[in-house]
């Protein structure tokens, strides 16, 4: 929910920093007390704004301007270091953990995002009727969003244990001898999947929700007159008008997918055999396990770029006020 | 009773209503067990934990699942608390995430009214700049924020330059003070302010009311429901960070419980029923507040999507 109203915040921000003339003027040159009043809430709208401010410059902006410098050198906290110009970014090129943990990452977001939009809007079309019952069952579906992605990761650790855990021990049940997951290089990627899936998916099922209660039931209802089965309605009335939701989420999934780090990190320490280092994953490993901040700075900006794209059409998306 | 057999022979029904209303009731049982399905694979999960966290190590592992355990016991949580330092991961997660809270609404709700409701030249500019700052993903900036936390003057033991001491690295403003005002805060209490009208605050402003005052006694008592929202998700995401307290807090005295529990799971592999017992009470403080504010939470959810 906090990127949602983020994201919506981000568009409606610049549009209305360009074009509303700033509305202290409104107030008319006849000076007098006006004007004492324009000039107290300047300061005092300052001073209101002025810790948040103050940590954006400490924790944002001189942060982005150091990461930018340090991309450019060969700093490693202890030491001297030097200015490698674009050293640290050709490396990378060179680099087969960089492509290693790229490739996983893209295979993670490629399972993640259509997996989450699918369980995601299959909930909310469950949930989404006249019944007392929909609120106890909405606030079941949206108790694994609750918990940290450690406590969940640690749930899940103890399901997918090969000989004892629920997952392996139902699949005996069934004659069917389950995978190692997490031990298995082929499965352990998935397995952080279907753990995503699941902790993720109520956030953006209530978004899918309130999106489908604002399709024009009059809408349903014609198509329904017209012979339409429910397949029919959904693929063609219900889908175009939550289109713009849609796009949403799905750029939402996917700016998060690319920043994958914590299940990683909990349950396989990006193993076995490299097969869940994802790309946070690795930048933190280089940039804290072995102190290349140099080299860290530039693995970050690639994955800023990556994200960025994403970024830049989620907001075009929210902005196309047309777009539904 | 005889009200019903007399409102029966009323609406008489024919086969095709009698037919839909069979429909609509095999519908509805096939809802029933779909949603009872997703409830199941949403909440067994817990369950599940909540049961191993009772039981003995050899039943844990006996491969059985059986959900109320045999032979309940708390010797998971004697032994999770037995040396003391998970008791101290708590305090530490109970610290930054009610401190984060204090902050985050306070400065969010101070820094949101004045970018809702007061006139000044330089608004816009703020807001879009925070605004654009939110594109930045938080990886980019973790390496520097480090090291401004690192080499910040006069803390830590660092002079004037920043050298010598550790900075704010490995106390609580390490992972208090860069996330004390954070811009989501700033934005959600600016929309909250911006529903309340504009004509109270004016009428105070006549009667010579300061502009902290108008602030506090006028329309922060207004904002209470939004402030509450606010702490509850500033608590919850205070209490689940992992990332930044990972980095920031390298000695174990100031572990967080995600971080602890973490370590736990690389350390005892096997110890399923401490690991447990430490991922319930991990879990717990947030559990506890969700249920308590859910009904606002999933409003306030529906309300920013729609907007």
């Amino acid at each position: 929910m906090t990127t949602l109203t983020r994201l919506n915040e981000v568009v409606r921000g610049p549009e209305m920093a360009k074009q509303q003339p700033p509305k202290w003027w409104r107030f008319g040159p006849d000076g007098g007390a006006v004007s004492a009043t324009r000039r107290q809430q300047a300061v005092s709208g300052w001073i209101f704004l002025a810790v948040p401010v103050l940590l954006f410059v400490l924790f944002v902006l001189i942060p982005v301007g150091i990461a930018i410098v340090v991309s450019f050198t060969d700093y490693a906290v202890i030491g001297d270091f030097e200015w490698v110009g674009l050293a640290n970014y050709t490396r990378l090129f060179q680099d087969p953990i960089f492509w290693i943990a790229l490739r996983n990452t893209a295979y993670y977001t490629a399972l993640f995002v259509p997996l989450g939009v699918v369980v995601a809007l299959g909930t909310a079309l469950l949930l989404n009727r006249r019944s007392g019952a929909v609120r106890v069952f909405r606030t079941l579906f949206y108790i694994p969003v609750i918990s940290s992605t450690v406590a969940t990761a640690s749930i899940w650790f103890w399901l997918l244990n090969p000989q004892y855990g629920l997952f392996n021990v139902v699949l005996g049940w069934f004659g069917i001898s389950g995978p190692a997951w997490l031990y298995d290089s082929q499965w352990a990627m998935i397995a952080i999947v279907m753990m995503s899936v699941w902790a993720g998916f109520g956030a953006n099922m209530l978004i899918f929700l309130a999106a489908l209660q604002g399709v024009p039931s009059e809408l349903v209802e014609a198509a329904r007159l017209e012979g339409a089965s429910s397949w029919g309605v959904f693929w063609h009335v219900t889908l175009p008008a939550i289109s713009r939701t849609m796009f949403l989420v799905v750029t939402l999934l996917l700016i998060a997918a690319f920043q994958v780090f914590d299940q990683a990190y909990v349950l396989t320490k990006g193993g076995p055999g490299n097969s869940t280092l994802t790309l946070v994953y690795y930048i933190y490993d280089r940039g804290f396990g072995r102190l290349e901040m140099g080299y860290a700075s530039a693995l970050s900006f690639i994955l800023f770029l990556i994200i960025l794209v994403f970024s830049l059409i989620n907001a075009r998306i929210t902005n196309r006020r047309d777009f539904s | 009773m005889s009200a019903t057999v007399a409102a029966l022979p009323a609406l008489p029904a024919s086969p095709a209503k009698k037919a839909a209303q069979r429909r609509r009731i095999i519908g509805s049982g096939f809802w029933y067990i779909a949603v009872i399905l997703v409830s199941i694979s949403t909440v067994l999960p817990l369950v599940w934990t909540l049961s191993t966290s009772f039981k003995t190590q050899s039943e844990a592992l006996s491969g059985a699942l059986t959900l109320i355990p045999l032979d309940p016991t708390l010797e998971n949580y004697v032994a999770l608390f037995a040396d003391g330092t998970f008791a101290r991961y708590l305090v530490n997660s109970f610290i930054i995430a009610i401190g984060g809270t204090i902050t985050n609404v306070f400065f969010g709700s101070l820094a949101g009214y004045a970018l809702a409701k007061l006139r000044f030249p330089g608004r816009g500019s703020v807001f879009a700049t925070f605004l654009a700052s939110m594109m930045v993903p938080a990886i980019v900036t973790m390496i520097p924020t480090f090291l401004v936390l690192r080499y910040f003057p006069l803390a830590g033991g660092n002079d004037l330059f920043g050298q010598g001491g550790v900075g704010m690295i490995n106390s609580y403003a390490a992972v208090l003070v860069p996330f004390a005002a954070g811009a989501f805060a700033v934005f959600f209490m600016k929309q909250f302010f911006e529903s309340l009208p504009d004509e109270i605050g004016d009428a105070a402003r006549i009667d010579g009311a300061g502009e902290f005052r108008i602030f506090l006694n006028i329309y922060f008592p207004l904002s209470a429901a939004g402030a509450a929202v606010l702490a509850v998700l500033t608590f919850q995401a205070g209490w689940n960070s992992f990332l930044w307290p990972l980095i920031a807090l390298n000695n174990p005295d100031m572990y967080t419980v995600q971080v602890g529990l973490a370590a736990f799971i690389n350390e005892y592999q096997t110890a399923y029923g401490p690991l447990m017992a430490g991922t319930i009470i991990a879990s717990l403080p947030v559990l506890l507040v969700f249920i308590v504010a859910q009904k606002y939470i999933v409003q306030n959810f529906t309300g920013s999507a729609v907007k």
